[in-house]
């Protein structure tokens, strides 16, 4: 998951929509898949370039923080497990911008924008990884979150965007497991590694929250993504779910939730929790994030030191057919 | 000039004695089992090889000129460390002094790297990295193609596995070569540079010892010096098609083989050996 406040269109009423509009509306609603040469309006083919563009730039640059510790794996296996979860996640970027192309916008344009800062990648990649606990919080509480939205979208409304899910849910749930395999060598481990295990729990766990996005009393852009099945379920729902899947994981590695409000409300059949602070999720998404500058900057220098790379490849490829062109004359 | 003073003066020579007594026993260096030597340096040389190599292409993850590069990039890597896994691994088991591969990759000092200096250069730029591969790549293939064909079944064993990825890297690294070399005006000066850069770091892979000239003798490892004309026919080939100039000179660096290295291993290794090294014993 890796879309947060997408923005959308307001909510038309079945009497305000065109006679195409309804028509599209009750495909939906039936459970149809919209194919890429199908009529859609124009609304939702922006709602979903903004989504699953902002879904891939999560991918993209959430290669960083966990690149940041590849060199720094503690043994053979731990670096071949995580160089293979790095690459699976620029993997998934590929699906990603793939499905947006057939949207008609190609990757070099939103790679663009996100360059120029005109699209969002998740908040979460905005915090460091400081110790090698962080690579198993990383894996059970953000790919873990990343699932909780993930697998409803399975059955989003768009083809291509639900068929990419079903590929990425599976890998992302391997993801997850490997992530809690490292907490509990952490959790189990010499007081030191028990230290860190809470440490990257105190520090992951309220962005990890804010990842399902703001709550749903201000959330403005959910009604017309809910109606296109773009969207499946609320930011607080999600989160609710969250919340109560991950505690009692929590409990099981030994390590403390960082919220002395969270309590099993056996009424609602899951935790209270304490909200995270929003003031700081909006700081992040406005760019002060403590990563912000770093993680875009380094996603602008590889773009930018690697102009003369793809220029020598496209340059390449037209030599090669400029030469069979003129062996066939 | 006057003559310097004896330092071992009565209270030194007895501090001395004193702290000896107090430690008995300084921690032993691990030996080879006898006879075995030779083919645990051996092992040394091809598992640091891709060890280092591996880390320094695993450098790049996230910060490649294009996604399809970033995955590729990436999988080398993996074949590399995964391979690193299995060379090391038959090390220790040589060695016989219980040493997995991980004691091996994580708690030793850059002397007692075996690995040739080309893996540690820095990564440059992407060109640059990308010239390093297709030069080790060309000379693991040969090597590989060698240690197939081993005495040792073992040794066999583990370069038909690691034969059939290193094929598929050298098929990469030499399209990309080709395509960059043969690009636009810049890329082939990024290229042509690399391969300048470098090819003094290409001589030591076909320089024996007498440690290789045991193995050759006993059928374990091919002589460094037979694998020259197979990688010259691949460069040869390569680097034609792609409009680069085959360097001169002959002057190789050397030293890699034997542990002395350059200075970026140092940095390498208090890198990729952080956790180990602060956290002595820790399981992860």
């Amino acid at each position: 998951m890796y879309a947060q406040l997408v923005k959308s269109e307001g909510t038309k009423t079945r009497e305000e929509m065109t006679p195409e509009e309804l028509a599209f509306q009750e495909r939906i609603d039936r459970g149809e898949k919209i194919e890429p040469k199908e009529w859609m309006p124009e609304g939702y083919r922006k709602t979903l370039i903004r989504q699953i563009g902002q879904h891939a730039h999560s991918e993209i640059v959430g290669q960083l923080p966990e690149g940041n510790w590849i060199t720094r794996a503690p043994t053979l296996e731990r670096k071949a497990i995580l160089l293979a979860k790095v690459q699976d996640e620029a993997g998934h970027g590929l699906y990603l911008y793939s499905a947006a192309e057939t949207l008609g916008v190609s990757r070099d344009e939103l790679m663009e924008l996100l360059h120029a800062g005109k699209m969002k990648y998740s908040s979460i990649f905005n915090y460091p990884t400081l110790t090698w606990a962080d690579m198993g919080a990383v894996g059970w509480l953000v790919d873990g979150a990343a699932i909780m939205n993930q697998v409803p979208l399975q059955r989003t409304s768009y083809g291509p965007y639900s068929r990419a899910m079903i590929r990425i849910c599976k890998e992302e749930s391997f993801h997850q497991r490997q992530g809690y395999a490292i907490m509990m060598k952490m959790a189990q481990g010499t007081p030191a590694q028990k230290r860190m295990a809470q440490d990257a729990l105190n520090r992951l766990w309220y962005p990890a929250l804010m990842m399902f996005g703001p709550s749903d009393k201000d959330s403005v852009h959910s009604a017309q993504s809910m109606a296109w099945k773009i969207k499946m379920n609320t930011n607080d729902e999600l989160r609710q779910k969250f919340v109560d899947q991950t505690v009692p994981q929590a409990e099981y590695l030994g390590l403390t939730v960082p919220d002395p409000n969270l309590k099993w409300n056996e009424e609602k059949g899951g935790y209270d929790f304490s909200e995270p602070d929003w003031s700081e999720f909006y700081d992040v998404l406005a760019g002060n994030g403590p990563c912000n500058k770093d993680r875009l900057g380094a996603r602008v220098k590889a773009w930018e030191d690697g102009a003369w790379f793809r220029e020598g490849l496209m340059a390449h490829a037209e030599k090669a057919a400029a030469r069979r062109a003129q062996a066939a004359e | 000039m006057p003559s310097l003073p004896d330092m071992n003066t009565p209270e030194v020579a007895d501090l001395a004695r004193r702290e000896a007594d107090a430690h008995p026993a300084h921690p032993t260096v691990p030996q080879p089992d006898a006879g075995q030597e030779a083919l645990f340096e051996t092992l040394l040389r091809i598992g640091d090889s891709t060890l280092i190599l591996g880390h320094r292409v695993s450098e790049w993850c996230g910060h490649s000129p294009a996604l399809e590069e970033d995955i590729a990039l990436a999988n080398v890597a993996l074949d590399l460390i995964g391979q690193t896994q299995l060379w090391l691994g038959l090390a220790g088991e040589v060695e016989g002094q219980g040493r997995s591969a991980d004691d091996l990759a994580y708690l030793r000092d850059a002397w007692d790297f075996r690995n040739l200096l080309i893996c540690e250069r820095p990564n440059g730029d992407f060109g640059h990295t990308l010239m390093r591969q297709f030069l080790f790549d060309a000379w693991h293939h040969e090597l590989l193609k060698g240690l197939a064909a081993s005495s040792d079944p073992r040794v066999a064993e583990i370069a038909a596995k690691a034969g059939k990825e290193v094929a598929y890297h050298l098929e990469r690294s030499s399209d990309l070569v080709v395509r960059l070399g043969d690009g636009t005006e810049e890329s082939h000066r990024r290229m042509q540079e690399a391969l300048d850069a470098l090819w003094p770091y290409t001589g030591e892979m076909f320089l024996g010892d007498d440690k290789d000239a045991d193995m050759a003798a006993r059928g374990i490892a091919p002589d460094p010096a037979s694998l020259r004309a197979g990688w010259d026919e691949t460069l040869r080939h390569v680097l034609t098609e792609a409009t680069l100039q085959i360097p001169e000179g002959d002057f190789a660096h050397k030293g890699g083989k034997q542990g002395i290295h350059t200075e970026h291993l140092g940095y390498i290794l208090a890198e990729m050996q952080f956790l180990q090294r602060a956290y002595p014993g820790a399981s992860w």
